[in-house]
């Protein structure tokens, strides 16, 4: 069964490329799929009626008790007979019905293939769960289906109303299940069918479930989308809307109606909703023009009956229903398809324009014809052998019985009328209306209803051949009868056999009293027309008068019950007013409207904690030591500071006082790792700020904020600020438990590191650092995409960039400031000052001070170049000895990675762009991907080698001169944390430092912008022009 | 377990700080805040973790005059965090100024744009599907045949 499931997925994979290749000659080929299911199920037909089933069990979420469960009985083989047979048969009519050119037909024969494939899934299914994801896979399908012309409007919101009710149905079917599923202790259906729980909650689950079926069967309420759904091609409405989807519901009646049929609620549902379904599809049906529109209200019609036959709970309704579920798929889906060919030929529906169709196509009528006999219930058809097995198993009912039985002999008189304005609105020759020009026949078209038509006479003569089987299904529900009944093509005079005459009778009568009132109406137009032209009344009046005679519709009484359809747009429209709402009350746009929500809420979460948290158990010490307090007096004259600043450098320096504060406090705490690292990133931190403040307006500029507003803010912090301080004094009163750092401690020691904090990092929690790694790389990697416009991968700035001629962070006109020898070309000071005025190759490597090379002359520091010079590789070495010792000693890969990236960073400050990319000449990119690709390594050797991923282990390396060394594999993870920590840096650096120099001397060199920078240099020009005027001001 | 009220009044200032500097709209503040605010928290951290004590470096000094590693552990993750989250709001910073002229946080205008719509397709307002099908109808009733219905017709006919 898997392997059929999997060939429609893969035929519909491949279904797009198919019809791409050969047209719409794809669709026959598609057909064999379906066809080959239906093969497959007909070969399992004799081992079924014998009582056999086939299943086939996959695990699929173990945890949820999830399983690919699937299972063939009798129910189960009739469903997949009807859903893969019919599909097939539409698969081929569609080969004609659609122009070879038409567009998105690839796409439209992968979905209809894979629906194909989700409908057998959904009759295979044996797991409760496992149906409800082929229910909702029929669903979305279906919504891709009908609204395959995505350009009209129509066929958009009838897509989305199929879809909507559809699912809203489904959601609650899967809410049943679970509640189902849960109380049974099992969601395999045969389980639950076979040992059925109780009590309040299954009934609920099982209305619920109930809803989803109704909903997907169009019942009313829920019938308005299936006469919408209309819209969708006719072969799809043939297959969806008469043949397969619309049946899951009754399906799924029929498959917990064994086990649920004796609920009240299940009853009571069915048969009042079932049989105004019936009533008010048929009223329906006789009242529409559009021939398709007639077949969608009837398809309402008959599944209101399908569903009260099949949902009765007793044995021979039940086997009456499945026969007519048969027959109705016969029948149906041969009248859609005829009318999809009436449609091609003479381009249109509508019963009132067609006429003479009958002596023009005769054997398209005769097919019509055929289906249309079965559907109003003559004698020896399908729909007559199944309708009336129905009546007389009810006619041994009890008095509700015979009270539904009352009710369906009315439908089935509304049926046979509505099948006779069917086929004589599409076929009859029309005294009063011209014949309609059509297209000539098509063999090939027509086969497809032919052969679902002439199944209708079959079935109806041979029923008796299969009533084995669907007696097979039947006997599953309790009878009443202590006879069977059977399903055959002739039952023998009796009263159900009156019934039958009796509403084709009905029928009959139906038919000519509509005539009646029709001629009546005509009648009455007359007389208002000749009224209206004797009165001289206005031409509109006309107009009115003629358009009321016309249509029958208005002279037949209305039903004044609110539309459903009206109802369901209400809903929908009021549940958008409430989103709206709601977004419009709480989404002002404002991001410090939005930090104020959540800074209000996590007080009121922290004030609730401390209420809870009493009594509380605080012990307070004045300080740690002096030095402590001094330090904190600092720190909160910092941040205060920062807070008043109006300037940007002067509030960056002073966060950095506080930055370097806090390190000083680690320090005092015992913390040396925390405190090398936290001075070390407060540095880098300051020179990069700095770096992107060159760019930016001294001042904070832009709309201040209001003094009413400001307060609020500072009411807010100092309330946050607050319970925070007094959270830390509660918190730590409120421990209870051991600390677990005793164990770290003996963890470390085992890990063979004595600097408990890094070994915690690379080893014991390596895991939580890989995470950090890579945070870190993705912050760097959006600093570099929003700095670099174009794109990040170029190289580092190198000398022998042709570029690197013009020298670097140049005061516009300095040349002509300084001394008048400097201005005179060719004099020896010029060319002292300027040497980079030459080959860049050449340069390369030349002189000991690379800055010469590269910077503009009146921004070079000797003093800085110099003592740059000499102390670089000694922090390059000073890195790596933090890395190091970092196992047994403060430092470590972050440090570490931090100061070689300090060595970088102040070899850029000396020299320029170019001489960072000389010291560096590596992309950033790379170290981060070797340093990445070391920790991972690292990370899985642990796996391959040892237990587990991360898992770490120790070598012994003997080092000629220097003695053993010991090497752990934490350290070799440590080495890719230096590694990517450096390519961060690097990143950092070249974004904010190289990047930035290299536009600032684009826009100095170049005043118009090049058009390749256009946007950004339009944008940032105007800006560059203001930025000195606010500094003015300030 | 003693807390030092030093240390708790440090972090009260740095989240209170940190906090009205985030809720401001130029983008540095906003990270400058941020810096704060991680400062403060990473404070926070410490003095609930313990008092002072040794280095955690075993072999450095007897074992219970040792600070609790464990919040030194997570600080140090915090601290890089933080460093990499302010290179990022500096580049937003300077992103936002290069195409504003200012580094200003606006209010979002996509959230403007819903809170103002309005009712959503005016011409749905739930007419009957069956009447936009018999429409349909209607227009394929008045549409002309073509040329090539005709000449089927024609065909078959002859």
């Amino acid at each position: 069964m898997i392997a059929v499931l999997a060939a429609h997925g893969v035929a519909a994979l491949l279904a797009p490329w198919l019809v791409s290749a050969l047209g719409r000659r794809a669709f026959l080929l598609l057909a064999l799929v379906p066809f080959g299911a239906a093969a497959w199920a007909a070969t399992q037909t004799s081992g079924v009626t014998g009582g056999g089933t086939v299943e086939q069990v996959h695990s699929w979420v173990p945890t949820l008790g999830l399983d690919l469960a699937f299972r063939l009985d009798a129910l189960s083989l009739l469903m997949a007979l009807v859903a893969a047979g019919v599909g097939g048969l539409v698969l081929v009519y569609c080969s004609r019905y659609f122009g070879a050119g038409e567009a998105g037909l690839g796409r439209f024969a992968g979905v209809l293939v894979a629906f194909a494939g989700a409908m057998l899934g959904l009759v295979l299914a044996d797991d409760l769960l496992l149906l409800y994801v082929f229910w909702e896979l029929t669903t979305v399908l279906s919504f891709l289906l009908v609204g395959h012309a995505a350009d009209r409007q129509g066929a958009r919101r009838a897509a989305m109303d199929a879809l909507m009710v559809t699912t809203f149905g489904g959601l609650a079917m899967l809410v049943g299940a679970v509640i189902v599923g849960q109380a049974a202790g099992t969601y395999r259906i045969s389980e639950i069918v076979a040992n059925p729980p109780g009590g309040t909650a299954v009934s609920v689950g099982v209305v619920l479930l109930l809803v989803g079926a109704l909903s997907k069967s169009a019942l009313v309420p829920f019938h308005f989308w299936l006469p919408g759904a209309m819209a969708a091609p006719t072969p799809v409405s043939a297959y969806l809307h008469a043949a397969a989807m619309v049946k899951a519901g009754v399906y799924l009646v029929a498959r917990l109606a064994p086990a649920f049929a004796d609920l009240a609620a299940w009853r009571i549902a069915l048969l009042v909703l079932g049989c105004g379904t019936l009533l008010l599809g048929a009223a329906r049906a006789l009242r529409q023009h559009d021939l398709k529109l007639l077949l969608a209200y009837g398809t309402v019609s008959q599944l209101g009956l399908l569903m009260v036959l099949v949902g009765h709970g007793s044995r021979d309704v039940a086997l009456a229903g499945i026969g007519l579920l048969l027959a109705h798929a016969l029948y149906k889906s041969a009248l859609f398809l005829v009318v999809g060919i009436v449609d091609r030929s003479t381009g249109t529906r509508d019963l009132r324009v067609l006429s003479g169709l009958g002596r023009a196509r005769p054997r398209l009528a005769v097919i019509g014809g055929l289906a249309a006999a079965s559907m109003a219930g003559v004698p020896l058809f399908a729909g007559f052998a199944a309708k009336e097995t129905a009546f007389d198993a009810l006619l041994h009912g009890d008095g509700v019985d015979v009270a539904v039985l009352v009710l369906i002999v009315v439908g089935v008189a509304l049926t046979a009328a509505y099948a006779w304005r069917f086929w004589w609105g599409a076929f009859a020759t029309k005294a009063d209306v011209p014949d309609r020009r059509c297209a000539g026949g098509d063999l090939g078209f027509e086969a497809a209803p032919a052969l679902l038509a002439a199944g209708g006479l079959v079935l109806g003569l041979a029923f008796s051949a299969i009533d084995p089987l669907v007696g097979r299904y039947a006997d599953t529900v309790p009878s009443a009868l202590p006879e069977k009944l059977h399903l055959a093509a002739w039952h023998g005079f009796g009263p159900a056999l009156g019934l039958s005459l009796l509403a084709l009778a009905g029928g009959a009568a139906i038919v000519l009293g509509q005539r009646r009132i029709l001629a009546a109406a005509r009648a009455a137009g007359d007389a208002a027309l000749t009224g209206a032209v004797t009165t001289g009344a206005a031409a509109t009046g006309v107009a009115v008068g003629g358009g009321g005679a016309g249509g029958p519709a208005v002279a037949a009484p209305r039903l004044r019950i609110p539309e459903a359809r009206t109802v369901y747009v209400g809903l929908v429209r009021g549940t958008e007013r409430v989103s709206v709402g709601a977004a419009r009350a709480t989404q002002s746009g404002s991001l410090p409207v939005y930090l104020m929500t959540i800074l209000v809420v996590l007080c009121a979460a922290m004030i609730t904690a401390l209420i809870l948290g009493r009594p509380w158990d605080v012990d307070v010490r004045l300080w740690d030591g002096p030095q402590q307090g001094a330090i904190a007096l600092l720190i909160v004259a910092g941040a205060i500071l920062t807070l008043r600043s109006r300037r940007r450098l002067k509030a960056v320096v002073l966060s950095g006082v506080v930055g370097y504060g806090v390190a000083t406090l680690f320090a005092l705490h015992g913390a040396p790792d925390l405190a090398l690292t936290q001075f070390l990133v407060e540095t880098l931190t300051l020179v990069v700020v700095v770096l992107v403040l060159r760019r930016l307006p001294t001042h904070f500029t832009g709309t201040v904020s209001g003094l009413g507003r400001r307060r609020v803010h500072l009411a807010v912090g100092i309330a946050v600020g607050t319970l925070m301080a007094l959270l830390t004094l509660v918190v730590a009163g409120a421990r209870e438990a051991v600390p677990v750092s005793e164990l770290f401690a003996a963890a470390s020691a085992l890990a063979g590191g004595n600097n408990i904090v890094n070994v915690t990092l690379v080893d014991l929690r390596a895991w939580d650092t890989m995470g950090e790694i890579a945070v870190l790389v993705v912050a760097a990697t959006g600093v570099t995409s929003l700095i670099f416009l174009r794109r990040r991968s170029r190289g580092a700035p190198r000398l022998s960039d042709p570029s690197s001629d013009s020298p670097v962070w140049a005061i516009p006109h300095a040349e002509a400031l300084a001394s008048p020898a400097a201005a005179t070309p060719g004099s020896p000071l010029a060319v002292r000052q300027h040497p980079a005025r030459g080959a860049g190759v050449a340069r390369r490597a030349q002189g000991w001070l690379v800055a010469e090379n590269t910077l503009a002359p009146e921004r070079r520091s000797l003093l800085l170049e110099v003592v740059v010079r000499l102390i670089f590789h000694t922090i390059l070495v000073l890195s790596v000895y933090l890395l190091w010792a970092g196992h047994d000693l403060a430092g470590g890969g972050f440090a570490g990675g931090i100061v070689a990236g300090l060595a970088f960073t102040v070899r850029y400050l000396a020299g320029g762009r170019y001489e960072l990319g000389e010291a560096a000449p590596v992309g950033a990119g790379l170290l981060i991907g070797i340093g990445l690709v070391v920790t991972t390594g690292t990370a899985l050797a642990g796996a391959v080698v040892g237990d587990a991923v991360l898992q770490g282990g120790s070598w012994y390396l003997d080092i000629p001169v220097l003695g053993t060394l010991k090497l752990y594999s934490s350290t070799l993870f440590d080495v890719g944390v230096y590694l990517v920590v450096v390519g961060v840096v690097l990143d950092v650096l070249r974004s904010f430092g190289s990047e930035i120099d290299r536009q600032v001397d684009e826009e100095t060199h170049t005043p118009r912008p090049t058009v390749e920078r256009a946007p950004a240099s339009a944008t940032a020009a105007p800006a560059a022009a203001s930025a000195p005027t606010r500094e003015e001001r300030a | 377990m003693s807390v030092s009220a030093v240390l708790a009044v440090v972090v009260g200032v740095l989240v209170a700080g940190g906090v009205v500097l985030l809720l401001e709209r130029s983008l540095t503040r906003v990270l400058l805040g941020a810096a704060l605010l991680g400062n403060g928290i990473n404070v926070m951290i410490l003095a609930m973790g313990g008092a002072a004590g040794e280095a955690p470096i075993i072999g450095q000094g007897p074992k219970d005059e040792m600070a609790d590693p464990i919040p030194q552990v997570m600080i140090l993750t915090s601290i890089v965090i933080t460093f990499a989250m302010t290179a990022f709001l500096l580049a937003l910073a300077y992103r936002s100024w290069q195409l504003q002229g200012n580094d200003e946080v606006q209010d979002d205008v996509e959230d403007r744009l819903v809170a103002n719509r309005r009712e959503s397709e005016p011409e749905d307002t739930g007419a009957d599907a069956d009447l936009e099908a018999a429409q349909d109808a209607q227009a394929a009733v008045e549409e002309t045949p073509s040329k090539a219905d005709d000449a089927a017709i024609g065909r078959e006919h002859a």
